[in-house]
């Protein structure tokens, strides 16, 4: 058989041919066209013209022609949506096929064809499939939903797949478990808080043993889903990485990283002195050394993650150095990893062998390689005190070689063994100065011209050699002119008389003929410096300087716990956080190492953490172990996104914030109506309408999880925000998907959209309407989209609302139509926005007011509701609500059960009354609400549940 | 996860390509081509980071197997499964090259539809795929015989089908070790290690339950403590040939073929397993310790002035002299700028080989406890290099017939109790052979 025939030659009018010959009546020639087709379509020509003549070759009893069409139409269906429906048809009725491979096969292409209408078919045989009687259909139908999940995510959760899913974790075949876990995995990271995979004891006992009985991918699967679990204590934890240990012994690397990882991360918990943390400690050296005997690849992503490892854990590999010896052979991106690694591990016990290893790596030929290994020898030189003269001497013969870029790193590094050790090793300058000529590398310049400005006094023609390079100092890069004019100014305070006429020349060089307004500004300093006060000066450029760190490039704490929680994956290979790589929702979730919790303690934590990580449970530690920690939390949450946490995301916002903080404290102590105050309006008021949208995240971000920190502790907080939810997916919108929320923000209610383009063209000219709707509210501006919008680009506006648009009653009451406009089409849609939107600053009644309004409002008006499993206290319960504009008028507390009496307004003056009642202990409140307009109340309900549960 | 993989030739072309994501569009092909394989400088990493996609590569001779993605994937599972790939399409058409690539693509079409979906590697094991992938179509199955197929490939021992039948029971066992030297000019050995394999070849009837047994310290001293009469007594298959008397040895650490019970290794450091059928790998296993040397290199390199090199390398065998080492081959680099050599040599062949830089001295056969020498003469032309030449370590290459770690086989017992054959009938062998790994000694 020969089918590169295929891929040869393209010949005019060959899609005709194709034509003619997909619909000739001989199987093997309709075969052998399909064929020439797929060859097409793989070397990148378009061959969609032929879309319904492969769709007709579809019914066939032929397997092989059968797979070569789906492969087709999974390439091609996206772009003729309306041909792709013939397909359909096939598809159901394979489906039910009496062969299981079949019934797999047109479920697993079905999911694989995004497009609308096929994607309504597909639900019903995807339900029959996930309850199929054959394994091999039901794990192909867990993945299935995945996919589904990818095109339409609000169909998937509407049709009740995810907890068929759910059940299939409890599947009695191991490989439905693990392609339903690793389903559910890929669909819980695009919602951070849904819970969905509701790790627990039971379901975590189930995927391990599902893990002793599963293929290698599967377990791979089943380790990184276990990784996301926090063990409730140490005994768990132990338990667990006991019955994942056995996987270090197999024979596929990935299994073993990702075991690899739960336990690092499990580690975490355990208490150091139990034995069984040794024990632990011992058991991972080895797997981790077998990983370097793997091909050359892996053995680079092993050796990304073993460095991770060893800043984390060092004494995992202590002993271990030999094996990270360079190989003649290694491929160099092994070398230069291994180096690393070598450096880390150094110690007094080792160094001598590590040192006369690098001296051999710095003659070798790869001259990335021999620059790192010179620098190696440096850093060694740094860390162990004790080996500093040995490397200093190496060095020296290293600069004896005179190969340029060796002696260049060598004398980067020697400036670094000076800052270390001062005063110790300067009888080498003498050699140093001997290559001044050589050097023609900025790094490898500077370093000679800091260390002769800094011994200046011991070098007797140092003001020749300085002088010599400010020859060409317009030539120079910034970093040896800044190095000069600093060299120069401590060689003049040192030996003022031979010397005032070089740094006058240097000062002039670098104030006025230069533009690099560093140097200029530096020149300055010195210069005003050297003329007011020389005996300053002398303090100031000739001060001791604190010595040098150990390790200078140690990866910061919080990331490196971060990395540790992505052993194995790509993250754990750059070295940096998912969020740097991976575009959209997925994988910016943070993720952390746990804290260490005893067994008696921390199962039930105080009330104030619970309050204060409540809104987020991804990870919470029930203690936080120290400030580091404290401060990396500060920065997660800083970069999380915004749907979890109440940011109030502008600069007006942070004074709100703070003006809450006061207003409620001055609330409390004079008990009078800060809040509503005129001033406090008017400050509000000068607010910009519309703010820059880029700035609105970072910044609000920060501030908001500063004060949901503090929330719990009774601080009033900002306004809920619902999270964002898609309004408008790219399929229905020719590319354009449309997602937002509403926020309150200072008085003026936003609409914040987030467009993106998912389509090939730029799009321009945006426009936005509203239909009439219940509260009148209408864009306040046009809509704020200035530049075009390319191909994957996404924009965030903040759209200002009012409230005085035309009326319309609508059903929900709270439902608002939009029309948004581009260049390609207009596109309608319809969102829901929280009525807490609507409620205005001013909504404090007087005591006396409420009293009287209460009694006035028919009893008929008054409903109840209500609200279940909420665990704040009433104080804390009503510091949120105020800051979604509910105002607590007075508190009673009878029989130990807490009545707030609350008072809300609308934007349209219509006035809502509450009574909550919430009793210590129970987690139900019950409240109840009277307006003058009781079809609200829903609404208003459904307000206090939001806020409440956020 | 996964969301493409991409084949090309060593131009670029592209030979296969299958997008499983949809955040892939058409020209990250072009875009890897670009970045990779055309890249002016070499790259140099496997993983390479383009405008926000990752793409991760081998090469297996002047194919290029690449896949991509944009979320945070598992990295070491992608090698993986790329490397499982390559061993996949192997077994079924040979040897990967662009002719055998384009003469099967629709069979690896249909491979890459089977083994990843929407980009999670699924079973591919070769036993089980080559059950119902086989270009043939799989209309003629029976019921029986398709769901015999899918619970094979979804079930616990996704590597071995039922219904296996030899009319005679036959087990080659394998102990395959590469032993791996780095040795200073002085003689003092910086790294040594032995990797080992236990390459098996299984012809049995049914499923039978296996177990395995060598010399390993752990087991051995665990059985001496509890006074358990040792099980290597009844042993059929102990031998060898290793020169050491040590009864055990120390194993680093050793990965197991995934057909063998990991959590039973664990708790009782027991080696059982159903195995698949045909040829697999069962183990591997590192030694660092007490490890037989076959090969001792000794090298004595003069620079006589600045155009002449004298280099004169002894090696002796270090084994029982009634053993005969193999395809003995000592490389002895020489510098860029050599203009001739003259060789000397006691045993074998030497000859100096101008585009490989090295003088190659081969030996058929040498017994254990001799020794040999080389001496040359190397003439260089004048150059004004300032850099000195960088001197790579001298290599070795050579097969012994024992395992250089010491390693023994103990047992091999095989169980079938539905079928009535017993331990006894099964014929077995084993063999164990010593090669070279990175065999260097620096000069």
């Amino acid at each position: 058989m020969t089918d590169s025939k295929y891929f040869t030659t393209t010949k005019k009018g060959e899609i005709f041919e194709l034509k003619a010959e997909l619909n000739s009546d001989k199987k093997e020639k309709k075969k052998e066209a399909v064929k020439k087709v797929i060859a097409s379509m793989t070397v990148g020509k378009d061959v969609s013209a032929l879309f319904p003549d492969v769709v007709n070759c579809m019914q066939t009893d032929n397997l092989e022609l059968k797979k070569l069409v789906y492969l087709y139409l999974m390439n091609y269906a996206k772009s003729q949506p309306d041909m792709a429906i013939m397909a359909v048809n096939t598809f159901v009725k394979d489906c039910e096929d009496p062969n299981p491979l079949i019934r797999a096969l047109a479920v697993r292409t079905m999911g694989c064809i995004r497009v609308d209408k096929i994607t309504e078919y597909l639900c019903e045989p995807l339900r029959k499939c996930l309850k199929d009687e054959d394994p091999y259909v039901r794990k192909t139908a867990a993945v299935c939903v995945a996919k589904l999940h990818d095109i339409n995510a609000q169909l998937v959760e509407d049709q009740g797949f995810l907890d068929t899913l759910k059940d299939l974790i409890s599947d009695s075949n191991p490989m439905v478990v693990a392609n339903a876990v690793a389903a559910l995995s890929e669909i819980a990271e695009s919602h951070p808080n849904s819970n969905l995979l509701d790790l627990n004891p039971q379901s975590i006992n189930k995927l391990l043993t599902a893990l002793n009985e599963c293929t290698e991918w599967g377990q791979i699967f089943i380790l990184d889903c276990l990784a996301n679990y926090t063990p409730r204590d140490d005994r768990e934890s132990q338990s667990i990485c006991e019955r994942v240990t056995p996987r270090l012994s197999h024979a596929n690397s990935a299994v073993v990283l990702s075991a690899v990882k739960v336990l690092m991360k499990f580690m975490e918990m355990l208490p150091k002195d139990l034995d069984y943390y040794g024990t632990l400690l011992k058991k991972l050296a080895p797997p981790l050394v077998t990983l370097l005997s793997a091909e050359p690849e892996l053995q680079y992503v092993a050796l990304r993650n073993i460095n991770l490892i060893v800043q984390k854990r060092p004494e995992i590999l202590k002993h271990e150095m030999k094996v990270f010896f360079v190989k003649y052979n290694d491929p160099i991106y092994v070398k230069l990893e291994k180096l690393d690694i070598m450096i880390r591990l150094a110690s007094q016990a080792n160094i001598a062998q590590v040192l006369a290893e690098l001296k051999e790596y710095a003659t070798e030929v790869d001259v990335d390689f021999v620059r790192k290994a010179v620098r190696a020898i440096g850093r060694c030189a740094i860390k162990v005190e004790q080996s500093a003269e040995r490397c200093v001497s190496t060095l020296l013969d290293l600069i004896q070689t005179k190969v340029n870029y060796v002696v260049q790193e060598a004398i980067v590094v020697i400036k670094d063994i000076f800052r270390k050790y001062p005063n110790k090793y300067e009888s080498v300058i003498a050699t140093l100065c001997e290559n001044l000529d050589s050097l023609d590398e900025p790094e490898a310049r500077a370093a000679m011209i800091w260390i002769v400005g800094e011994y200046a006094e011991r070098i007797d023609n140092a003001d020749e050699l300085l002088e010599s390079f400010l020859e060409g100092f317009h030539d120079e890069s910034t970093q040896v002119q800044l190095q000069l004019l600093t060299a120069i100014v401590k060689l003049f305070l040192k030996k003022p008389t031979e010397t005032q006429e070089l740094v006058q020349q240097v000062l002039s060089l670098a104030t006025q003929d230069s533009d690099n307004p560093d140097l200029r500004d530096r020149g300055y300093i010195y210069w005003r410096l050297l003329s007011t006060d020389p005996v300053a000066a002398k303090e100031v450029v000739l001060a001791e300087k604190p010595l040098i760190s150990e390790e200078t490039d140690l990866i910061e704490p919080t990331l490196l716990e971060e990395l540790i929680c992505h052993i194995g994956t790509l993250a754990s290979v750059y070295h940096k956080p998912p969020s740097a790589f991976v575009e959209g929702s997925r994988g910016v979730m943070h993720k952390r190492l746990p804290a260490r919790t005893g067994s008696g303690e921390g199962t039930e934590s105080p009330d104030v953490v619970n309050a204060a990580a409540g809104s987020a449970p991804e990870a919470a530690p029930s203690i936080i172990p120290s400030q580091g920690d404290l401060l990396g939390d500060l920065l997660n949450l800083d970069l999380a996104p915004s749907t979890n946490t109440v940011p109030p995301p502008t600069t007006s916002g942070m004074q709100m914030g703070g003006m809450d903080f006061l207003g409620g404290g001055l609330d409390s102590l004079l008990g009078g109506d800060i809040v509503g105050s005129p001033a406090m309006g008017a400050g509000f008021g000068v607010a910009p309408a519309v703010m820059p949208a880029s700035l609105n995240a970072p910044v609000g971000g920060g501030l908001g999880d500063l004060f949901d920190l503090g929330g719990g502790v009774g601080m009033p907080m900002g306004a809920y925000i619902p999270p964002k939810t898609v309004w408008l997916p790219a399929m229905k919108a020719k590319g354009l998907e449309i997602s937002g929320t509403f926020a309150r923000r200072a008085g003026v209610i936003q609409m914040e959209l987030v467009l993106t383009n998912k389509a090939m063209s730029v799009m321009t000219d945006f426009a936005i309407q509203f239909n009439r709707n219940s509260f009148g509210l209408a864009p306040a501006g046009p809509l704020q989209v200035l530049t075009p919008l390319g191909p994957n680009q996404t924009i965030e506006v903040s759209l200002p609302l009012s409230t005085v648009g035309p009326v319309m009653k609508m059903d929900p009451l709270n439902n608002l139509q939009v029309a948004v406009k581009n260049n390609i089409d207009v596109f309608y849609f319809s969102c829901q926005y929280p009525i807490s939107m609507l409620f205005v600053e001013d909504g404090k009644m007087e005591r006396q007011v409420f009293l009287a309004t209460w009694k006035d409002i028919p009893n008929d008006n008054e409903s109840q509701f209500q609200i279940k499993d909420c665990h704040l206290n009433s104080d804390a319960a009503s510091n949120k609500l105020q800051g979604s504009n509910i105002f607590t008028i007075a508190k009673r507390t009878v029989e130990g059960q807490d009545m707030l009496y609350m008072s809300i307004k609308l934007s349209n003056g219509i006035w809502v009354l509450a009574e909550l009642k919430v009793q210590a202990g129970n987690p139900n409140y019950t409240i109840s609400l009277k307006c003058r307009a009781p079809e609200v109340s829903q609404c208003v309900f459904q307000c206090y549940e939001a806020v409440l549960k956020n | 996860m996964i969301g493409g993989l991409f084949i090309y030739n060593h131009k670029g072309e592209v030979l296969i390509s299958r997008v499983y994501r949809d955040d892939i569009g058409r020209n990250a092909v072009d875009a890897f081509r670009v970045n990779v394989i055309h890249a002016r400088q070499q790259v140099r990493s496997p993983v390479s980071n383009i405008a926000r996609t990752s793409f991760f590569h081998v090469k297996r001779s002047n194919i290029w197997l690449a896949v991509v993605t944009k979320q945070n994937v598992n990295a070491a599972m992608v090698f993986e499964f790329l490397y499982k790939m390559c061993d996949v399409m192997a077994s079924y058409f040979g040897k990967i090259s662009e002719e055998n690539i384009k003469n099967n693509f629709v069979l690896i079409y249909e491979l890459l539809d089977e083994i990843l979906d929407f980009g999670y590697p699924q079973n591919s094991e070769t036993g089980a795929l080559k059950t119902f992938i086989t270009q043939q179509g799989i209309k003629g199955q029976t019921k029986e015989e398709q769901s015999q197929i899918t619970s094979q490939v979804t079930g616990q021992i996704g590597w071995r089908r039922e219904g296996i039948k030899y009319r005679r029971n036959e087990l080659f066992l394998d102990v395959l070790e590469s032993v791996n030297l780095l040795m200073s000019p002085q003689g003092q050995v910086l790294s040594a290690h032995v990797s080992g394999r236990v390459v098996m070849k299984s012809y049995l009837s049914g499923m039978p339950e296996c177990k395995f047994g060598m010399n390993d310290k752990i087991v051995i001293d665990k059985a001496g403590k509890g006074g358990v009469t040792d099980e290597a007594g009844k042993s059929d298959l102990g031998g060898g040939g290793s020169t050491s008397g040590k009864q055990s040895i120390a194993i680093d650490d050793c990965t197991f073929n995934q057909c063998v019970r990991l959590s039973k290794f664990d708790s009782e450091r027991s080696i059982s397993f159903i195995p698949p059928d045909g040829e697999y790998e069962l183990m591997r296993y590192r030694t660092t310790k007490d490890i037989i040397l076959p090969f001792r290199v000794i090298p004595l390199v003069r620079e006589v002035g600045r155009t002449k090199l004298e280099v004169k390398v002894v090696i002796k065998s270090n084994f029982k002299p009634s053993l005969l080492a193999q395809k003995i081959e000592v490389r002895i680099p020489t510098p860029l700028n050599t203009s001739g050599v003259q060789v000397i040599c006691m045993k074998g062949k030497a000859k100096y080989k101008a585009s490989e830089n090295a003088i190659v001295w081969k030996i058929k056969r040498m017994a254990g406890m001799k020794e040999s020498q080389i001496s040359a003469e190397i003439e260089l032309l004048p150059t004004n290099d300032k850099k000195k030449w960088a001197r790579p370590p001298i290599s070795m290459n050579f097969e012994v017939p024992f395992a250089p770690s010491g390693l023994k086989v103990r047992y091999l017992k095989v169980f079938e109790s539905k079928l009535n054959y017993s331990d006894h009938d099964v014929i077995k062998w084993v063999r164990y052979i010593g090669r070279s790994g990175i065999y260097e000694t620096r000069c």
